[in-house]
């Protein structure tokens, strides 16, 4: 993959009337990249899609396509192309002729447009359906198409908005692999956009949280997963338990000792050294904690909380408790072998302890002086509608 | 259980009241006798007859270009007029679609009136080319009633992922948005023909000495003679409407 940036946004803002569906956004996506948008509806993903396909005009900041600047161009003098949500196939043409369309408009010879096209018709594994038209294929076929039609023009950046959000799961999961597939084959940058986490971290190299018009975070999956660097973040993607407190002591550099109302005081790895005295955000992914009905023997860099068993839901991939400890209802995840086996599982109302190494629990300041959007309260409700990663919202 | 018999019934009495008095005329057509009343067999001879009435074939020279001429200006302004109404929301839009489809309902003698002053107060000399004008002021409603029920259901991402495709304007316009919309443009024009070739009342106001069309003849046929006749020209009419008619419909129900 070669480095360097190749598509560029310089804060590109969108107003439509009081509305502000991109605000400021600069970003920066790399030649050959698989680059997610994600983010829940009305974040203004589609709205920076159109930005970059030239069918809406941002208000500010300009748009850098390798190095040229593009804001100005109508959509036709582009070299990206989009796959559109609702597929967009022209219902006049053929299968074959829907593809060919793009090159057609180019006046290229006929003999290198059939040979194109039924190079593309292979890619698709479509070879037979050629003949046929768009209301007689099915709504994977009409995918395949649109994906076909857009990348035989050779396009520089590939946008895809939703391009899975009609197929049902099962469709969806093949179609998925599909993607990456041809995105390793052809190489070329993708620009995904998506409100499916599970969508996002699977085929991405790089992701792009955003929320309210602006970017919250850009990183990898495991980044953006492991690292969120606002609330927001952290509970979009994947699910959280969030604590609030605030510093009270420096511990052997690296960490950090928190006091927070209503629950223990606890051991918290501490990379952003945020001072003492400042409110944090403590948030702790569900899976990162132990259960056990024994206290733990642990090392020194471990938390072990006393708390009780309100609910257990059994989810077949884990097991998921909640479980009360001071004032906090905590969500835990757990994985077991033998589970049929196990003689006496943890029950409702049960005594346990709940451990977690200091380094699996992610502070996030609460108030930061640079940038107030960037840590807001965690959005009610968020983490547990997409809490479950599987993406089948 | 048994069905009840009362929507047959309505319907049938609906098509007898309908389309007995047309039976007569096209039955009587046919009738070698010259009255109406009684019944002496079946012949031709007053469609023969037809060919030798240079007047009526004056007036259907007429009416034809008049057709022909009104239907095709009026699919091009009911079209854009169709195009502008859907895709540019103004605060006056309402007033624009009440003015495009004023015509629909206005009764047709004030239209003629109106009309008539109008062309008499510029001057203007009543004739072919008043007639012509008149029928392309009714005839653009009806064909931007009718492009505009396509375009409602018209898909527009598809003009975006034509010019995502490399289309420019012209290329969108004549590659996908006509394609597309022809069987709405085609029946559109179909039934602007049908309206204009058999209009009477405004006909009427605005023809001058010269200009007779074919219904105007067959009206003044019916006051000076020849029943028979007028029965064998209008059975003539008729199946040149409904084929129109019958073909527009076919158009906007395959494009569905
Ligand atoms: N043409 C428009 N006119 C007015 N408001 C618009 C327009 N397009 C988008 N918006 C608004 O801008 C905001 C962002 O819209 P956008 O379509 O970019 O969101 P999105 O992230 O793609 O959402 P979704 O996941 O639902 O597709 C929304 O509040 C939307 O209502
Ligand atoms: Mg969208």
């Amino acid at each position: 993959m070669a480095n360097g940036e190749f598509l560029e946004f310089e804060d590109v803002s969108k107003y439509f009337g009081r509305i502000r569906a991109v605000d400021g956004v600069s970003l920066s996506v790399r030649k050959g990249e698989f680059f997610s948008l994600l983010g829940p509806s009305g974040c203004g993903k589609t709205t920076l899609l159109r930005i970059l396909a030239g069918f809406e005009r941002p208000d500010t900041g300009r748009v850098l396509l390798n190095g040229r600047d593009i804001t100005a161009l109508p959509p036709h003098e582009r070299k990206v192309n989009t796959i559109f949500q609702s597929y967009a196939l022209f219902p006049h043409l053929t299968v074959r002729e829907n593809i060919a369309f793009g090159l057609r408009i180019e006046k290229r010879p006929k003999k290198e447009i059939a040979e194109e096209v039924e190079r593309m018709l292979v890619l698709i594994q479509m070879e037979d359906q050629a003949e046929k038209y768009p209301d007689k294929i099915s709504g994977g076929q009409k995918q395949r198409v649109a994906i076909a039609r857009a990348l035989i023009k050779k396009p520089q950046v590939l946008l895809l908005d939703e391009p899975l959000a009609a197929l049902d799961l099962k469709l969806r999961q093949r179609m998925l692999m599909e993607l990456d597939l041809i995105h390793d084959e052809v190489g070329i940058t993708f620009l995904y956009v998506t409100h499916d986490q599970g969508e996002a971290m699977s085929l991405s190299d790089r992701i792009a949280v955003m929320n309210g018009g602006i970017i919250e975070q850009v990183g990898t999956p495991g980044e953006i997963y492991e690292a969120p660097r606002s609330s927001f973040v952290a509970a979009f993607i994947g699910d959280t338990n969030f604590f609030e407190g605030r510093v009270a002591e420096v511990v052997g550099g690296e960490y950090s000792r928190l006091v927070i109302d209503g629950f223990p005081e606890v051991l918290c790895f501490n990379d952003k050294h945020i001072s003492v005295g400042n409110p944090v955000y403590l948030s702790i992914r569900p899976e990162k904690f132990h259960i056990s009905r024994e206290k733990p023997e642990t090392g020194n860099r471990h938390n072990v909380v006393q708390a009780r068993v309100e609910d257990v839901i059994y989810q077949g991939l884990m097991t998921r408790y909640w479980v009360r400890s001071g004032e906090y209802r905590i969500s835990v995840a757990r994985q077991h072998s033998r589970f049929l086996l196990d003689e006496t599982p943890i029950r409702w109302d049960e005594d346990v302890w709940i451990s977690w190494h200091a380094d699996d629990g992610y502070m996030l300041e609460r108030y930061s002086e640079s940038d107030e959007k960037l840590v807001s309260l965690p959005p009610e409700n968020i983490g547990e509608v997409n809490g479950e990663g599987n993406g089948a919202a | 259980m048994k069905r009840s018999r009362v929507p047959l019934v309505a319907t049938v009495a609906m098509l007898v009241f309908f389309y007995l008095p047309i039976m007569v005329l096209v039955i009587n057509s046919f009738n070698a006798s010259r009255f109406g009343s009684t019944w002496e067999g079946w012949s031709l001879r007053w469609y023969l007859r037809l060919l030798h009435e240079r007047e009526i074939w004056y007036a259907l020279k007429n009416s034809l270009i008049i057709a022909f001429g009104a239907s095709f200006v009026s699919v091009l302004i009911g079209t854009a007029a169709a195009f502008a109404l859907h895709r540019y929301a103004s605060r006056l839009q309402k007033t624009h679609y009440a003015m495009i489809f004023a015509p629909l309902v206005m009764p047709e003698i004030l239209m003629g009136i109106g009309l008539l002053l109008f062309f008499v107060a510029l001057g203007v000399n009543l004739g072919l080319f008043t007639i012509f004008l008149a029928h392309v002021t009714f005839c653009i409603s009806y064909v931007a009633m009718v492009v505009l029920g396509r375009l409602q259901d018209f898909d527009f991402s598809i003009i975006e992922a034509a010019q995502d495709l490399g289309a420019n304007w012209w290329t969108v316009t004549w590659r996908v948005l006509v394609p597309l919309l022809m069987p709405g443009i085609v029946a559109g024009g179909l039934l602007a023909f049908t309206l204009s070739i058999d209009d009477f009342v405004i006909t009427f106001f605005v023809a001058g000495p010269g200009s007779t069309t074919l219904p105007i003849r067959i009206y003044s046929m019916i006051k000076h003679g020849s029943p028979p006749l007028i029965n064998a020209l209008s059975t003539i009419l008729l199946v040149v409407t409904f084929t129109a008619v019958w073909f527009s419909q076919r158009l906007m129900e395959d494009a569905k």
